[in-house]
């Protein structure tokens, strides 16, 4: 038998690994003192968070919560925080210059608004979709007050839209343009011609309405939700389409698009504002009142909408050609192939971006404190001007940081929830 | 085994004349002449570049041509998207890098294109995906990813796929050479059964024993041409042309 030959007689059955490499010595050992620089490097760490935590938690741990003003909390202790002020002013910072006696309907259209977004979020409870569908209406309805008939009506007009569109399709034409221009077309008339007409009418023989309040007393997180909500669900579809005219074949098309998320993004979200708080009023036709938390609601999507282009344009480029071939030679048409076969793939990507954005476009409502609306951040420089309260930071500033952090944490545990969720190759 | 020729009808599936191709100044297929007849089964080889996987892409528009007229199923390839998309959901493809959707199942794969295109209730078209899929041979897979399985299951599933759309004619486009050896064999054994079936087939491929066994004529392209075709006993044995001569040389001879 020659030397290189080896034949294998016995099969090695699998034996349990030595103790020092699994349970959580092992883990210990592998992860904080694998080697001398690890090791240092854990040691430092740990006096680091120390260093922080031994300051911060006697601060915070040791606040006042029942003094009437900054004086009083200094007079008795002044190392530790004065949570005095968010007893004193919670109110403001929530729901900001809001009258008092209507708090209950923004805490009634947070509440719901939890309702509204689980169907959305979660696709076992897709049967309550409908309520996601009513929500902005009622929303709408309960900040602002006035008739219901108001955004009724907008429902309405829709929903006649909708129900002709569908009577076309089933009887006259199978032509889903022709169908869909007449739909159109009967919203505008309706709108414009008839509506009014029937919102008296409907104001007279079932009258609900709530005291109307004005946009400028909009205030806090509740101004802060609003905006950054309203932003998040526009800017989606809105980006999804701008993505796909960037990449698209037509030539105008394409340009309109690359020159929008150009210029979007090249320019600063503060100056947007300027342009819709000032601005935006000389080019409209005299006489027109924008609602101005309408104007920022508008800038803050586009702002947000070129964002969220470029981040699912990145996730549109991951894709093999191979996708788009497969799904062609499948005889999908392109809105079919996109949305069945591309827009899941591309957006299951782009979460950790999309989600990014998100969290980037809420945080920035904090800049319409510049303004002058009087979200947190703006409510903050108020509470600050009154004589009781002068000279306070921390505090506002460490509520506030918190109220977003719970938002914001949120979006990116349930980003990575979904993540975990969708994904299919293991 | 004997191979069956009595399949072959004098019915025009496939008609090319005088195409002609160009990406950009390069000219890739040129005065391309082929009638495809139903139920023929044809294999398409060559070197690389020769423009064989071009041709296959332009009978279903993937690619456009520039000059010239395809006709498939009696219905001309023109600009006309309704065309297009007519003559896609009648012929079948399948490609070297399989394609399956990643983000749906096995099964949802097979269904998409009969309940999105065709219109099929969804439970019909499960029926039918199943059946496809037992055709080749994994229907135990159908709740799977395609991350799921190996390259050889997954060219299956391709395959499968196609097959719900029901098509008169199927195109491969070098189906097995991104596999691994083990795995060729029972993608060519889905095929050959495929053929058997009567179904008109298109393979660009380099697996020379497939085409012996099934094809009923073999085209041999180079440089954006049709330089030789015949039937694959006198394709093999008695090649004409140099060029032909040449390139079975090279991967026959070793």
């Amino acid at each position: 038998m020659s030397k290189l030959a080896f034949v294998q007689k016995n099969k090695i059955p699998p034996s349990p690994a030595p103790i020092s490499e699994v349970g959580i010595i092992g883990w210990l050992k592998q992860n904080l003192f694998s080697s001398w620089f690890n090791t240092l490097l854990t040691l430092l760490s740990i006096y680091f968070i120390f260093i922080i935590l031994k300051d911060f938690i006697p601060w915070a741990w040791g606040g006042h919560w029942d003094t009437k003003s900054l004086r009083e909390c200094l007079d008795l202790n002044p190392d530790v925080a004065c949570f005095s002020v968010l007893t004193a002013r919670w109110k403001q910072l929530l729901f900001g210059l809001y009258p008092a006696e209507e708090y209950w309907r923004p805490t009634v259209t947070f509440i719901l608004l939890i309702f509204s977004i689980i169907p959305i979020l979660f696709p076992k409870y897709f049967r309550f979709f409908w309520f996601s569908i009513i929500y902005p209406g009622l929303a709408i309805w309960l900040l602002w007050g006035g008739s219901i008939w108001g955004v009724g009506i907008v429902y309405i007009g829709f929903f006649l839209g909708v129900l002709l569109f569908v009577l076309l399709l089933r009887n006259i034409t199978k032509n889903m343009v022709i169908a869909g221009i007449s739909s159109i077309l009967f919203v505008i008339l309706f709108f414009i011609f008839f509506s009014n007409y029937f919102v008296n009418i409907l104001n007279i023989i079932i009258p609900i309405s709530l005291p109307p309040v004005e946009s400028l007393k909009m205030g806090g997180f509740t101004l802060s939700l609003i905006v950054g909500i309203t932003g998040i669900v526009a800017s989606f579809p809105i980006g999804i389409l701008l993505a796909l005219g960037r990449q698209s074949n037509l030539p105008i098309i394409k340009m309109i698009c690359v020159g929008f998320i150009e210029f979007i993004r090249g320019v600063p979200l503060i100056t947007l504002l300027f342009v819709a708080s000032v601005l935006l009023n000389y080019f409209l036709p005299p006489g027109t009142n924008f609602d101005i938390v309408l104007r920022v609601i508008i800038m803050v999507t586009l702002f947000s909408a070129a964002y969220m282009a470029e981040v699912i344009r990145g996730g549109l480029a991951g894709l093999p050609l191979g996708q788009h071939e497969a799904s062609a030679s499948l005889g999908l048409t392109y809105w079919q192939s996109q949305r069945l076969v591309i827009m899941p793939q591309a957006l299951k990507i782009s979460i950790p971006g999309i989600v990014n954005t998100f969290i980037g476009l809420f945080k920035d409502t904090t800049l319409v404190s510049i303004i002058s609306l009087r979200d947190p951040v703006g409510l903050a420089s108020t509470i600050r001007a009154d004589q009781t309260w002068n000279g306070i930071y921390w505090e506002l500033y460490v509520a506030i940081g918190l109220m977003f952090f719970v938002v914001c944490f949120g979006m990116s545990q349930y980003s990575q929830y979904l993540e975990r969720k969708l994904k299919t190759d293991k | 085994m004997e191979k069956t020729k009595i399949n072959i009808t004098d019915e025009v599936a496939i008609h090319i004349s005088e195409m002609n191709k160009w990406y950009g100044n390069f000219h890739v297929l040129r005065d391309i002449n082929l009638e495809v007849m139903r139920g023929e089964r044809i294999v398409v080889c060559g070197p690389s570049g020769s423009g064989k996987s071009t041709l296959i892409r332009c009978i279903n528009r993937l690619e456009e041509h520039q000059k010239g007229r395809i006709i498939v199923d009696g219905t001309e390839l023109t600009t006309d998207l309704k065309n297009i998309d007519k003559i896609r959901s009648e012929v079948g493809m399948v490609f070297q890098h399989f394609n399956l959707f990643p983000h749906l199942t096995t099964l949802e794969n097979c269904t998409l294109a009969p309940i999105w295109v065709r219109e099929t209730p969804a439970k019909e078209a499960q029926e039918i995906a199943m059946e496809m899929l037992e055709k080749v041979k994994i229907p135990e897979q159908a709740n799977k990813y395609p991350g799921q399985l190996s390259g050889g299951q997954q060219q299956r599933v391709a395959i499968a796929r196609s097959l719900c759309m029901k098509p008169r004619i199927m195109l491969f486009d070098e189906v097995t050479s991104a596999l691994d050896p083990e795995m060729i064999k029972e993608v060519l054994d889905t095929m050959i059964q495929l053929a058997e079936d009567g179904m008109t087939m298109i393979c660009v491929t380099h697996e020379m024993g497939f085409a012996r066994q099934v094809a009923d004529r073999v085209i041999f392209m180079d440089d954006g041409q049709i330089v030789e075709q015949n039937e694959p006993e006198s394709f093999f044995n008695k090649p004409q042309s140099d060029r032909t001569k040449l390139f079975l040389s090279q991967i026959l001879g070793h």
